[in-house]
């Protein structure tokens, strides 16, 4: 009898341990994706702080490809609005930042042409900061995109799964491009 | 040699080096190189056998390794491995200790209530002390415990020991961006990546191909690299290169390999010691008790004594030949987890064929206590010894084999 209840005890304990051991391990695990995701973020804006320098320095050199600029811009135009719509998903923000960065690959494959562009230094350092702000953003998305799994995994597993589903843990969504064509990075770099 | 990207089989002599394999790029693609490069390589170099047989050991290497490794599995497998050696280390130690005070307990009287339990030998000499096994344990049991606790607190103590020390004797100096704003993105890249804050950038005023990283966690994560180094790699190589740096950070490399060499040093220690106490102990018991009950001398006291001593004398070796294993793991360990980082395995190993080129790979301001931090070993003799063999005392594995585990990624 004795025993018994001390078995209980010491089962009951060990159940709320592990309990607690997940549900503070789920968290963090979440804190984790939301802070990639912020990482992501930053870099987003980044991008949009920077493209607005970028189309003037390629103005004054290459006034007439006009259509390629105009793309560019209106492309951060639409990726900014999805950006400040509260109501737009990790998907949808992801096209429009795929849309960005085929608009920015135009743009740089037609700067080629102008030599006298190419030896600006100010868009020498404008390239070399959109290329890391692009690599900036492929490294993070590929971070939140790791992070996430690993969260996406956890709080499907048994048993972690029935704390996920106590907790109100939720799938979170992957931060995709669409096809293949935007899959590729864009070719900002040239030596 | 099918499948291997960005490596000619055999680079003639008087040939730049092979191009990077910037066409397998990962998920950024970029492939900017800075101005400098590939072919101000001075081609009157006899590197042409060296570099024939080196290419030659790459492409066996890769043979090697199942089909379709994947760097989780490197990763996986280095991580157990390291688990396992830093087990055996702490292991050999607590063994050690057990193995010193069981031979030294004697001398204390730390059996005396067991041996007045057993029959008084006739011969003058308390063989009952050795022979009865559990009379032993006590002893051995707090030998064992005391180098339990030495080494629990010389790893607390190694988790908490200066770092920072290391940049200052290397005579790195603290860069900003403004200086080197390519070299920053590409750290800033890599540290996103990974998913840690900013380490610190230096530089280190030498034209040799070397770059270390140092700080107890990633929030105090400083990473150093060569001038020579900065100057030789083309974007793609330095990421991975710093790639390399920041996954010896994330992996809590520097802690561990300090918690490695501390535990060798109490090793060491403890067997000098007891190397120079159990003699004096062993003679002056054996000369004041001789004629005692408890004698210290006798056959049985000698051989346990030798045995402990040959184990004194060979300790420090074994945990040596433990440090610099693991330390080589940590080396693999980290070449995998900047791929995790760059997606990129070939600009990883393309940078590590040119360290593997590098002639003089000599960093004046190292030395061997921080040799093992440095991505090829900075070291001369050392370098020479772990370009051509994996010899059991290197803390890097030759450059042709990481860069064979590198390629068979790619396949």
């Amino acid at each position: 009898m004795l025993f018994g209840i001390i078995g209980s005890i010491v089962l009951l304990m060990v159940v709320v341990f592990w309990a607690v051991a997940t549900y503070n391990g789920l968290v963090s695990l979440r804190g984790q994706c939301e802070n990639a995701w912020a990482q992501i973020d930053v870099q987003l804006k980044r991008r949009y702080d920077l493209i607005p320098n970028l189309v003037e320095t390629v103005k004054g050199y290459a006034s007439h490809e006009r259509e390629t600029l105009d793309a560019v811009i209106s492309a951060r135009a639409k990726a900014v609005q999805t950006h400040d719509s509260s109501g737009a998903g990790v998907g949808e923000q992801a096209r429009a930042e795929g849309e960005l960065s085929q608009a920015l690959g135009r743009l740089m494959v037609v700067s080629e042409a102008y030599p006298d562009l190419k030896a600006n230094q100010n868009f020498s350092q404008l390239q070399e900061e959109l290329t890391s702000t692009e690599n900036k953003i492929g490294f993070a998305r590929q971070h939140y995109n790791d992070t996430t799994t690993t969260y996406n995994i956890k709080i499907e597993q048994i048993p972690a799964n029935i704390i996920a589903g106590l907790g109100n843990f939720r799938d979170r969504e992957l931060f995709e491009l669409e096809d293949a064509a935007q899959r590729e990075a864009p070719s900002v770099s040239f030596s | 040699m099918t499948g291997l990207p960005g490596f000619p089989g055999h680079p003639r002599p008087n040939k730049p080096a092979p191009p990077p394999a910037g066409a397998s790029a990962g998920p950024p693609g970029d492939t900017t190189r800075p101005p400098a490069p590939s072919g101000a390589r001075p081609a009157d170099r006899p590197r042409s056998q060296a570099a024939k047989t080196i290419d030659d050991k790459i492409a066996e290497g890769v043979s090697a390794y199942p089909n379709n490794i994947t760097f989780h599995e490197l990763i996986a497998r280095n991580k157990r491995h390291s688990v396992w050696l830093i087990v055996a280390m702490y292991a050999l130690a607590v063994a050690l200790g057990a193995v010193m005070g069981a031979a030294l307990a004697p001398f204390f009287g730390g059996i005396d209530r067991a041996v007045t339990t057993v029959d008084e030998t006739s011969l003058g000499v308390d063989l009952s002390a050795w022979g009865d096994v559990g009379a032993l344990l006590p002893a051995a049991g707090v030998g064992a415990a005391l180098m339990a606790v030495v080494a629990g607190l010389g790893s607390v103590w190694s988790f908490y020991g200066g770092s920072k020390a290391v940049l200052r004797m290397s005579g790195a100096r603290r860069i900003s961006k403004e200086l080197d704003p390519q070299l920053f993105n590409v750290t800033e890249e890599m540290a996103i990546a990974a998913g840690v804050p900013m380490p610190e950038l230096y530089l280190i005023g030498d034209s040799a191909l070397n770059t270390f990283a140092t700080g107890r966690d990633p929030e105090h994560g400083a990473v150093a690299i060569t001038v020579g180094l900065r100057q030789k790699l083309s974007r793609d190589e330095l990421q991975a290169v710093i790639a390399h740096e920041i996954a010896h950070i994330r992996h809590y490399d520097i802690r561990f390999g300090t918690l490695m060499a501390t535990l060798v040093g109490i090793i060491v220690i403890a067997c000098d010691a007891f190397l120079h106490g159990s003699w004096r102990v062993a003679l002056v018991g054996g000369a004041g008790r001789g004629g005692g009950r408890k004698s210290g001398g006798g056959p049985a006291v000698i051989v346990l004594l030798v045995v402990a001593a040959v184990l004194a004398i060979v300790a420090p070796f074994i945990a040596r030949l433990i440090q610099m294993t693991y330390s080589r793991q940590r080396e693999y360990l980290a070449d995998a987890g900047a791929v995790e980082l760059t997606r990129n395995p070939g600009a990883m190993a393309s940078a590590l064929r040119r360290l593997a080129d590098d002639p003089d790979p000599l960093v004046d301001t190292a030395n061997r206590g921080v040799a093992h931090m440095y991505i090829v070993n900075p070291l001369k003799k050392m370098h020479d010894s772990h370009q051509s063999l994996d010899s059991l005392l290197c803390s890097h594995p030759p450059l042709a084999k990481r860069i064979s585990r590198l390629l068979a990624l790619l396949r």
